[in-house]
């Protein structure tokens, strides 16, 4: 792996996850607080700013970026702002990361933070005829649970999963993050009461889709010189690769918001890599590793059977024996290789912007040894994996 | 139930009102033949084809449920729902001749129970929702093998599932 293309990661801060009510900026500060005082830092010794945004904050949203910076007080830093869905973390990060190997800047802060209205994701307001969103909900009633139901019921068909496979991945979910201080839901769940909770879109019941959270997650990024020159004697952790990834040409699985696939007749046949399959394909790449070097993989489990389609996706086995690896349980801490142990969505619900940036500071507390009650023992190599609605890949492979 | 409501599409230009044989409205690259729904306009989605022609397409009016599910609960505005809300089914179905895949409700009373995937699935109009004047239209499946024993038939795959 060429020294010269990862970053360090110096500092790591979370708000914990929850349905607080409070402001946005509230949550983002405090995590990037944490995260310079991880990294021995001053605010002022930031360089670059990179903000995830949120879109239901109103303007201070789509400008986390200064948002942040302001309430941190105004120190002429260099800032941006930007959106990808659920995959906004993960391209703050990209921003930073690019800033830092292009030498623009040595320090880079990455804060994204959210505040969630309850209940279903619904699409920001007014009439919106020309927005696929918009029409989704208002011509199909289709919800963010409805297509992840559509992928549920696949793979129940395809391979033979059950609802009962379903309910294990949030047992172990549950489990996973009981000791977690940043957890939302910190409590143990049985494959009992998972089937006996209400039915939300056959065959998804209620404890089998994750809520929407407050919460907010930020990073200290920098050079590899700087970290040198800086770190102490403790492990230090680095981004090894990032995976933004658009899909390719023609996209054969039905996407949310869309009312379709793309066509496949121009296409001449050959079928490629999906979508989820290329994005942490990218990351990989570019880390110079393989699957098999993953100890452990935090991935965006919006629905239990959302993170049985990531581990084939993410490459820990051939497609079908996602559940197989899930009933020897070589998913689960103590496994072979620990999917979720911060307890995943299950635990900490979607605080959107906040998200991927939370699966890197799991990353970081894993590899360093610090993940409390919840430790992969000897963790080396660890990867995030998630999507952003209108074709965002999001995937971050940390290493130390 | 007062019949003199108007039957009016719920977004313009998306499917034919033909009562008898309604189809979804897509669009086909002249220069490639790739097929778009909701039309394209602007610029073909295939990567390697510059092209900017588009011809409107009657879609397939029938394919088969490539995955499916329900909403039990009301969704969220802009979603007009009945009141009392009541539950219904959405597919995913595949388009053999367009090699696509299209989401769609089923038609009212067609419930999880009564589908599969690859059940073979045609397209109808049926009501989104109605004010005082209209009844407000937009593209349905309707499973094609409900026959009159069709509770019947679901509850022995049901069994054969298992
Ligand atoms: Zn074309």
């Amino acid at each position: 792996m060429p020294d010269d293309r990862r970053v360090a990661i110096l500092g790591a801060g979370m708000h914990p996850w929850g349905k607080w009510g409070r402001n946005f900026v509230e949550y983002g500060l405090t995590a990037a607080r944490d995260a310079l005082a991880d990294a021995r830092l001053k605010w002022t010794d930031v360089q670059f700013v990179s903000g995830a945004d949120t879109i239901r904050n109103g303007y201070p949203g789509f400008i986390a970026g200064a948002t942040f910076a302001q309430a941190l007080g105004w120190s002429g830093a260099r800032v941006s702002s930007c959106y990808a869905a659920c995959a906004s973390g993960a391209a703050a990060i990209a921003n930073a990361r690019a800033q830092i190997l292009a030498g623009l800047c040595e320090v880079a802060l990455v804060v994204g933070a959210d505040t969630t209205p309850k209940g279903f994701f619904a699409p920001v307001g007014g009439d919106r005829q020309d927005d696929p969103d918009w029409l989704r909900f208002r011509l199909l009633g289709a919800t963010n649970p409805a297509y992840f139901a559509l992928y549920a019921r696949r793979r129940m068909e395809l391979f033979g999963a059950t609802e009962e496979d379903f309910a294990a991945v949030k047992v172990k979910n549950a489990r996973h993050g009981l000791e977690n201080p940043y957890a939302r839901y910190r409590k143990e769940v049985t494959v009992e009461e998972v089937l006996a909770s209400p039915m939300v879109a056959d065959p998804l019941r209620l404890l089998h889709i994750c809520a929407t959270s407050d919460g907010g997650a930020a990073l200290v990024l920098t050079s590899m010189d700087f970290a040198r020159r800086h770190a102490g004697a403790g492990t230090l952790t680095t981004v090894a690769g990032v995976s933004t990834v658009t899909p390719r040409f023609p996209q054969q699985v039905i996407e949310m918001p869309s009312f379709s696939t793309d066509s496949a007749v121009a296409a001449g046949g050959g079928e490629g890599p999906t979508f989820k399959q290329s994005i942490t394909a990218a990351a990989y790449e570019e880390a110079g590793i393989g699957p098999e070097d993953v100890d452990l993989a935090e991935v965006y489990d919006l629905s239990s059977a959302l993170e049985l389609d990531w581990y084939e996706d993410i490459g820990l086995c051939p497609p079908g024996e996602a559940e197989k690896l899930l009933r020897d349980g070589d998913t689960a801490l103590g496994g072979r290789v620990p999917v979720n142990p911060s307890g995943g969505l299950s635990c900490f619900g979607e605080a959107i912007p906040a998200q991927a940036i939370a699966q890197v500071c799991e990353l970081v507390w894993q590899l360093r040894g610090q993940a409390t009650g919840r430790q992969v023992e000897g963790a080396r190599v660890g990867v995030t994996a998630n999507q952003g609605l209108f074709g965002h890949g999001s995937s971050v492979v940390v290493t130390r | 139930m007062p019949d003199a409501k108007t039957r009016r599409a719920a977004v313009d230009g998306w499917f034919t009102l033909d009562e008898s044989a309604p189809a979804l409205l897509g669009s086909r690259c002249t220069g490639c033949g790739t097929f778009a729904f909701p039309r394209e306009t602007f610029s073909c989605r295939n990567p390697h084809c510059p092209g900017t022609q588009f011809e409107e397409v009657e879609l397939s009016r029938r394919g088969r449920v490539w995955s499916y599910t329900d909403c039990r609960y009301q969704p969220p505005p802009p979603y007009i729902a009945a009141e009392p809300y009541e539950p219904f089914a959405l597919a995913a179905v595949e388009l053999a001749t367009e090699q696509m895949v299209v989401m769609g409700q089923l038609v009212d009373g067609v419930t999880v129970a009564d589908l599969e995937v690859g059940t073979e699935v045609e397209l109808v109009l049926g009501t989104l929702y109605e004010d005082d004047d209209h009844e407000y239209l937009v593209w349905k499946w309707r499973p094609l093998d409900r026959s009159p024993a069709g509770a019947g038939s679901a509850l022995v795959r049901g069994g054969s599932d298992a």
